[in-house]
């Protein structure tokens, strides 16, 4: 995500790197390029002027000018405040207090607002113990309430529906009451996609908040959006007055412009940021490490953090047992890898790496790397997978038999399971954090 | 009879009205103001023209083009007054859009061939591939052709019912293998299908899909080869549906989509809510792939040909009128 961005102001900061002062020559010029920077990924051109007004004071603050150590670093720090100010500063998490809580969930056709509104209860569900009730307000297209129910299904939790009921207001609060006879202690009301400029639906949505007074009500917005996402924003907003902004589709090579444009408009913060089409890949927006991902500086914090809630402490010492004790197997590798991919999808987590974006950027990282190797032990017996000297020729050519691939490629895997166990061996009677696993392969151009 | 056609007819020309004042208002009227009380084009201008174009998603690249022609022109007539600029602007705009002759799709019209006609839709998720598939199935039956739509978006929740709920409402033809099929196997199976029952037209809807995802666009060309396989020189055209408020992005999806599927032409869609179409000039600039419909409101009949020429007099005559 951001990368275009991310290379933009790379170059824009090349220009004075070279330089070892900060001058008015060199800092209008690079400050043109961030601008075109910014402009370029669908920054509003208002904001990117403002924006660039900023930095250029502060890097003419004469304090600066005369330090004028390293200036390509100053720049990059001074830019980095300003982005991390520009998108809202601390991190604000969801209010979903009360009996039941109550989120409201409104945005334009095809934001994604159906898809979020499965994967908040999924969040709200697995991470803050709640138990949601999503409600189907979408009344007007077609099969928006059998993929509310679908998506209820997949996450595991209730949905209130009125199929014959054309009527959001009486929906959404029929299901308020429905939760509360239910034991159900937060509410998810998904409502139909709508321009800002059309009235009614408008209105429509302004009588719902009205009726069911929200704690929480969510603006949703393709992170795509153009020029045009600060326009939108301030209208859904002068209507509803929302609490936070909501981010989807940041997977693709998204100019996240409206991201840096939003917050600086109608000074509310972006809450979450979603990232895939699978029910976890929902997260906690932090505008510091937006910063960061945005600086090519990577997000090392989200890395750990995603790393922790899969971490198993007892597991992690189990592990380093068998490793110093050389007993590292073939189940070892195949729960290590189950656990990575439950961290979510690979190139998103590759990005976090310090300066990963920048080599991840033309390749694809397959999603299903895993699978081949995950069939080859799958075609080993229980014993082979326990005492990996076991596999000589013949047991290599079952099981290249079994999972169909070539005797070239189990040996090549074998090889590789070997040195790396060697490399864990020697390397765990070293103090290291334990969980990290090496050699993670799937790179493909 | 001739009540609905009147009916119909009239309400069209309210949509165009309709879809394209948004953007007009916000694009050109801003020109407008800009060149208001001014006498000749000078500096302040030519920076007050880059952000409105830059404002209406134009992108960086095109907008630096358009200002350069302009201040070509400028140098070389000193001189201009609104209406000039109207011309010039329309003029450079025209130019840049790049119009082929599409005059054979007017009217909802499609080329004369033997066999179906076979219209592969894709794009990312979220632009109204499955809205602009009912109304242009909705469009063509109206025009008496036989059609089918086929529900190649086997992956996101209840998106073959959605499409089944708009051949009942149209009317046409449905084919689906449920949720969780081989797209490939159900654009397969839907030109086959078409051709067995001797009908006009096949619509094939995918699943929208990011197009960074490499893998989800390789599957897409392997849809797109399993039409072929079907009926020869099949898919017809292959369509990017793109929502007008897309910013830059757009430009990159135009590039990906088109490498995996060789797109053939364009829906605009959503152009009645924001005041877009800036896109579609950047995007016509850097390809040469035509805009065929756009989408101007949540109504069945909300679906137009796209006229390029109309589309930029429209904007730039009642410029002038003002």
């Amino acid at each position: 995500m951001f990368q275009s961005l991310s290379e933009k102001l790379d170059s824009a900061f090349k220009i004075i790197k070279g330089d070892n002062k900060l001058t008015e020559l060199n800092i209008a010029e690079s400050i043109k390029e961030i601008r075109r920077a910014l402009v370029a990924a669908d920054v509003n051109y208002k904001i990117a002027k403002e924006f660039t007004d900023k930095i250029k004071d502060k890097a003419l603050g004469t304090e600066n000018v005369l330090k004028a150590v390293r200036p390509g670093e100053l720049m990059v720090k001074i830019v980095q405040d300003e982005l991390i100010d520009l998108m809202g500063g601390q991190s604000e998490g969801i209010n979903v207090k009360g009996n039941p809580g109550i989120v409201l969930i409104a945005g334009l056709q095809g934001s994604g607002k159906t898809t979020f509104t499965g994967k908040l209860a999924n969040y709200l569900k697995t991470k803050k113990s709640k138990k949601p009730l999503l409600v189907a307000c979408d009344v007007y297209r077609p099969a928006a309430i059998d993929q509310l129910s679908v998506l209820a299904e997949q996450v595991g939790v209730a949905i209130y529906k009125e199929i014959e009921n054309k009527n959001p207001v009486q929906i959404a609060q029929n299901a308020i009451a429905y939760a509360k006879g239910h034991g159900h202690d937060v509410v998810i009301v998904d409502t139909a996609g709508r321009l800002a400029v059309d009235q009614e639906m408008m209105d429509e949505i302004a009588r719902v908040h009205k009726a069911i007074q929200p704690t929480e009500t969510l603006f949703v917005v393709d992170s795509m959006t153009g020029q045009d996402a600060v326009n939108t924003a301030k209208a859904f907003n002068d209507i509803l007055n929302f609490d936070g902004v909501v981010l989807t589709k940041l997977d693709g090579d998204t100019r996240g412009g409206a991201a840096l444009s939003i917050k600086y408009t109608v000074g509310k913060p972006i809450k979450f940021v979603s990232t895939g089409e699978k029910m976890e890949a929902l997260d906690v927006f932090h505008p510091d490490r937006m910063a960061q991902r945005i600086l090519g500086m990577g997000d090392v914090i989200s890395l750990v953090e995603k790393a922790q809630e899969q971490f198993d402490e007892a597991e992690a010492k189990r592990l380093e047992a068998k490793i110093k004790k050389n007993k590292f197997d073939f189940n070892d590798f195949i729960g290590q890898i189950q656990q990575i991919k439950k961290m979510g999808d690979l190139k998103s987590l590759m990005n976090m790496i310090p300066g990963m974006s920048k080599m991840t950027k033309d390749i694809d990282i397959d999603e299903n790397a895993f699978l081949k190797v995950e069939a080859i032990v799958q075609s080993m017996t229980p014993a082979e997978r326990k005492n990996p000297e076991l596999l000589n020729i013949n047991r290599k050519k079952r099981i290249a038999k079994g999972c169909g691939r070539d005797l070239n490629e189990i040996n090549q895997f074998i090889k590789q399971f070997d040195q790396m166990r060697q490399m864990m061996h020697r390397v765990s009677k070293m103090p290291i954090p334990t969980g990290m696993m090496p050699g993670m392969g799937g790179l493909k151009r | 009879m001739s009540f609905f056609k009147k009916w119909f007819s009239k309400e069209k020309n309210e949509d165009l009205e309709k879809g394209i004042e948004k953007t007009k208002d916000s694009f050109l009227d801003k020109i407008s103001k800009a060149v208001a009380g001014k006498s000749k084009v000078d500096i302040e201008f030519l920076d007050q023209l880059e952000d409105i174009l830059i404002a209406s998603d134009v992108g960086l690249e095109t907008t630096v083009k358009i200002i350069n022609r302009l201040e070509t022109r400028v140098q070389k007539d000193k001189y201009l007054n609104t209406a000039e600029l109207n011309q010039i602007l329309k003029e450079e705009i025209i130019e840049i859009l790049n119009l082929k002759d599409q005059s054979i799709f007017e009217n909802f019209k499609i080329p004369q061939k033997s066999g179906p006609y076979v219209l592969l839709v894709v794009g990312v998720n979220g632009v109204g591939k499955t809205t602009t598939i009912g109304k242009l199935a909705h469009k063509f039956t109206q025009n008496g052709y036989k059609v089918v739509i086929g529900a190649g978006d086997t992956f996101r929740a209840a998106a073959v019912d959605q499409l089944k709920i708009w051949s009942e409402r149209v009317g046409c033809y449905f084919f689906d293998k449920g949720m969780q099929a081989d797209p490939a196997a159900v654009a397969f199976e839907t030109t086959k299908f078409a051709i067995d029952n001797q009908l006009d037209i096949a619509i094939i809807d995918t699943a929208g899909r990011l197009h960074t995802k490499i893998n989800l666009m390789q599957e897409l060309s392997k849809i797109k080869r399993s039409v072929g396989k079907a009926l020869d020189n099949a898919p017809d055209d292959v369509m990017l549906v793109l929502d007008a408020s897309t910013g830059q992005n757009a430009i990159e999806q135009a590039k990906q989509f088109t490498t995996a599927t060789e797109v053939s032409c364009l829906a605009l869609t959503k152009l009645d809510g924001t005041a877009k179409g800036g896109v579609a000039i950047g995007i016509s600039d850097q390809f040469e792939i035509p805009i065929r419909y756009i989408g101007v409101g949540e109504g069945i009949e909300h679906l137009q040909v796209f006229n390029g020429y109309q589309f930029v007099s429209t904007m730039l005559d009642n410029q002038i009128a003002e």
